[in-house]
């Protein structure tokens, strides 16, 4: 004869656990499902997409034939080769103007400083990047702000035209990694102990021995985390490349676009994005290897 | 009790991610130009049927992409420009025949729905129906830029970084005329196509200095010319108006090799469910009194007989400045472009934008 309370405990026990594995799956679905469907599924697609070629009307077969047609054609590995370059130039820059920032906020604001200086960062991220980008234009273009400035100065004798270069593109790459940088920079050199800057000074280091032997390479894992992020970003950006590059800057993103939506070329598109996908992950991969850090290290440790 | 409502809230995250809007009234999905739809015709059209529309505002290129990305479902009513019809539809195949039955054909100007039911017949069937026309030309700001009367003349040298155009197929186009070539002439012949823009791209990257931006959204444009960074411009003779309208100085040019006429139609697309109210807007949109207002909206004129009537005096007066009668006779129309072409002149924008 069975024990009923005995019984009856163990059912709860395993309705429970039921329950607890069941709510467990209900919260992690959303996660799989995010991944699963929205980042790994379409890859697939667009690897099988980019190896279909175009015959005539509806008729496709499969090749490598849009690969082809990057290698052969100059201005699309030209437009890749540029967009890499530049993308590094604007991560090394974004690193040199985040650097002192994020020094700045970590070892030397003290008390509510510090937490307004981080907000201050923030807050232009609460507008979109549209915004933020059509800010920009409205300052640099021939009838805008700046150049109304410069000649009301005496500086220039008339109308400047700052937007459409690479020089304004790179502004507004810089502007919109620069949060990017500062956030895991700060947190990387908070963790470092006055202590150890000031027994370098005691050892009679200069400022500059200290900032090279101990806080620069206490502060790499931040460094090469945001390198990370800031590079992704810019090399992915489409907004500011069309609206700030202008009439010489052909981002990849762009090439990218126009055989989708313009050319209706979608196997061609795959293609791009694909060569796009293997060019950041290349490079971010050499950027490792050169800095002779390991990812997994760089994540555990920001 | 802990576990169960820890069970119950992750139930309920799970079932608001998953649960969608459901809503039962009758609705037209409609992807359209921006100013085709204006609100005030929208609501007149609701009262009267009771059917809702959506209005998605659009271009020829993503009109055509969003609906191959479809494969021709989403929208039950679209506008594309009448010339691309046939070759997106031949090779995509995301639109469906239209029903002329219920169509009430005496409300359309003769010549233009016989034209457009031409260009957009495929085996036999019809697919677009004229709405909207108009014509892409020189916008020109006459007392900054007077030497411009055709499209070569954009490319002077004392235009240096002040003109803008779009990259796309009507400024090739117009580039070919202004240099004494057909481009509709060689439509059929790929190889004569093709050597044609390869002419025109060395024009056009020559004539680089000159731009100061490529314009994608008219706003942008609009707001050059205004700013008077933009001196002269290719673009749609609304813009022209639109901007004469505030300043007497900039007027839209019909260029002397000719202006190049445009006509936006209706397409349904293949998979649109709710074919009855597609015909029931485009029928109510061309009834004169409607296309009239649409027409201002717009600022250019309609395909709808009787409407020209109806339609205020500064648009017409506006018209009549830029076309002479040997103007509107000098009108280049689009024939239907063929599959494959606009692969070509893709390509060669490309170069353009990525030369230095």
């Amino acid at each position: 004869m069975a024990n009923p309370k005995i019984m009856a405990s163990a059912r709860t026990l395993t309705s429970e656990g039921l329950g607890e594995r069941l709510g467990l799956f209900l919260l992690i679905t959303p996660a799989i499902l995010w991944l699963g469907l929205l980042v790994i599924l379409p890859h697939v697609e667009i690897g099988i997409l980019s190896l279909s070629q175009r015959i005539a009307a509806r008729v496709y077969t499969i090749g490598f034939g849009n690969y082809f047609e990057f290698l052969s054609e100059p201005i699309y590995w030209h437009t890749f080769a540029r967009t890499a370059l530049l993308s590094i130039l604007v991560t090394a820059i974004t690193l040199v103007i985040s650097f002192p920032v994020a020094l700045y906020i970590a070892k030397f604001a003290v008390g509510k400083s510090k937490p307004i200086l981080f907000l201050m960062c923030l807050i232009p991220f609460w507008a979109s990047e549209l915004v933020r980008t059509l800010g920009w234009m409205m300052l640099l273009r021939e009838a805008g702000v700046v150049s109304f400035l410069l000649q009301w100065a005496g500086i220039a004798g008339k109308p400047v035209e700052m937007l459409y270069s690479d020089g304004s593109l790179v502004l507004g790459l810089v502007y919109g990694g620069m949060l990017f940088m500062i956030v895991p920079l700060t947190n990387a050199l908070e963790s470092l102990e006055n202590a150890q800057i000031e027994a370098g000074y005691d050892l009679g280091g200069t400022n500059f021995t200290v900032l090279r032997k101990i806080i620069i390479p206490h502060a790499m894992p931040g460094i090469v985390a945001g390198a990370i992020i800031v590079f992704m970003l810019t090399v992915g950006n489409f907004v500011t490349p069309v609206m700030l590059g202008g009439k010489n800057g052909l981002w990849f993103t762009e090439q990218i676009y126009s055989q989708f939506i313009t050319r209706f070329n979608w196997p061609q598109g795959s293609a791009f994005g694909f060569m796009l996908l293997l060019l950041s992950t290349g490079i971010v991969w050499l950027g490792l290897r050169l800095t002779g850090q390991g990812f997994s290290e760089t994540l555990r440790r920001t | 009790m802990k576990k169960r409502s820890f069970l119950l809230y992750s139930a309920a995250f799970a079932a608001l991610l998953t649960a969608g809007g459901a809503n039962a009234a009758e609705k037209l999905r409609l992807l359209t130009w921006a100013d085709y739809a204006p609100k005030e015709i929208v609501d007149a059209f609701t009262k009267e049927t009771g059917i809702e529309v959506e209005v998605t505002l659009s271009n020829n290129e993503e009109m055509i992409s969003k609906l191959r990305a479809t494969q021709g479902a989403g929208f039950d009513l679209a506008q594309p420009s009448q010339d691309r019809i046939t070759g997106p539809q031949a090779e995509f195949g995301i639109y469906k025949p239209l029903d002329m039955s219920k169509i009430k054909s005496d409300q359309f100007i003769p010549s233009m729905l016989e034209a457009a039911k031409k260009n957009t017949t495929i085996d036999g069937k019809v697919y677009g129906l004229p709405h909207v026309w108009g014509t892409d030309g020189l916008i020109v700001n006459t007392k900054l830029a007077p030497t411009v009367k055709d499209y070569k003349d954009i490319c002077a040298p004392d235009l240096v970084n002040k003109v803008s155009y779009r990259t796309k197929r009507p400024v090739v186009l117009g580039f070919a005329f202004g240099m004494g070539m057909d481009p509709f002439a060689v439509y059929g012949d790929k190889v004569a196509y093709q050597a044609m823009v390869d002419k025109v791209g060395q024009a056009m990257i020559d004539c680089k200095k000159n731009v100061k931006f490529y314009w994608d959204g008219k706003d942008q444009l609009i707001s050059g010319m205004r700013a008077g960074e933009v001196t002269a411009a290719l673009g749609w003779d609304t813009i022209g108006w639109r901007l004469n309208a505030d300043n007497a100085d900039i007027k839209f040019i019909a260029p002397k090799s000719g202006a190049l006429g445009w006509i936006d139609g209706f397409a349904i697309p293949s998979k649109g469910r709710n074919d009855d109210a597609a015909y029931k807007w485009i029928n109510f949109n061309m009834r004169p009194d409607i296309a009239a207002k649409v027409a201002a909206s717009a600022g250019n004129f309609t395909a709808s007989k009787g409407a020209d009537a109806l339609t205020k005096g500064k648009l017409k007066d506006q018209f009549a400045e830029s076309f002479p009668q040997a103007a509107i006779d000098n009108i280049k129309w689009y024939p239907a472009v063929p599959a494959g072409i606009e692969a070509i002149d893709g390509k060669m924008l490309d170069k353009v934008k990525a030369a230095n």
